[in-house]
């Protein structure tokens, strides 16, 4: 079976409401993740072997808070959300409980994100 | 109108990548709040800002924690027991997150020539950071 329509038109137009939401920020920030561990791994080679220029100038955006900010979300929201699938694969009876599932995992990571930002801003804003 | 191409059913690729992407993402939940407890357990609550015990927390590396305030870091810190849980770690992620852009590539390409060659250039990928990150871990 092969997708011949134009997928990213009519993804657009689908209403998938916060289960496709929820999925699609899943795979965003998975390759998010892949992007930013795969440039930090070879970055941190040539930074170790050669003192490489650009592999300093990546490692310090790396240490930037900004930047760790917008690194926190991804792997704190991927690791949540993959908790939850793996939770609802392995007893799929509670894919019953699909929405609420999505509630608890929102009502978890909220707070544990919005404490760590709050913490992190405050530091950079103050400069420590 | 014709039949459905129904999936293979028993170990094939795509079952056992879809179960080591359930058990390496539970693998490395359980390694990520090891590696924090043990960082707590070695002082890192007076000793580290926040952002040091997150990097410790996501890749256990002494170089992940050498701007803190911990006196010594080759005591405790960078020793053969946090290099094997850095390579666990690197396994599960490199494998798992690789595993992810295949599944992600091979929905939106289909049954034509490209499909092996973009597998063969991911396995390459993944072979090449394995080997890149396990120097790293042991230059380290």
């Amino acid at each position: 079976m092969t997708l011949r329509r134009r997928v990213w038109l009519q993804g657009l137009r689908y209403r998938g409401g916060l289960p496709m939401v929820v999925w699609l920020l899943h795979r965003i920030t998975g390759l998010g993740i892949l992007l930013f561990v795969g440039m930090h791994v070879i970055a941190a080679f040539f930074l170790q072997q050669f003192g490489n220029d650009v592999a300093i100038a990546i490692t310090s955006l790396y240490e930037s808070w900004p930047f760790q900010i917008v690194v926190y979300f991804c792997v704190l929201y991927h690791a949540l959300n993959g908790l939850r699938v793996t939770i609802l694969d392995i007893w799929p009876q509670l894919l019953e409980y699909q929405r609420e599932a999505i509630w608890i995992q929102l009502a978890i990571f909220i707070p544990i994100y919005g404490l760590t930002i709050f913490i992190m801003i405050q530091n950079g804003l103050i400069g420590g | 109108m014709r039949s459905r191409n129904v999936p293979q059913l028993g170990w094939t690729l795509e079952y056992i990548m879809w179960v080591f992407t359930r058990l390496s993402g539970l693998a490395m939940l359980l390694l990520a709040a090891f590696g924090m407890t043990a960082a707590f357990i070695m002082g890192a609550r007076t000793q580290m800002d926040l952002p040091t015990l997150m990097r410790w927390t996501f890749f256990p590396n002494p170089n992940h924690v050498i701007n803190s305030d911990i006196p010594d870091v080759t005591a405790g810190w960078a020793n053969a027991f946090w290099q094997i849980m850095q390579m666990l770690l690197i396994f599960f992620g490199v494998t798992h997150g690789f595993n992810g852009l295949r599944v992600v590539i091979e929905d939106y390409v289909d049954h034509s020539f490209l499909r092996p060659m973009l597998r063969g250039l991911i396995f390459l990928l993944w072979l090449f950071s394995i080997i890149v990150a396990i120097y790293v871990i042991l230059a380290s």
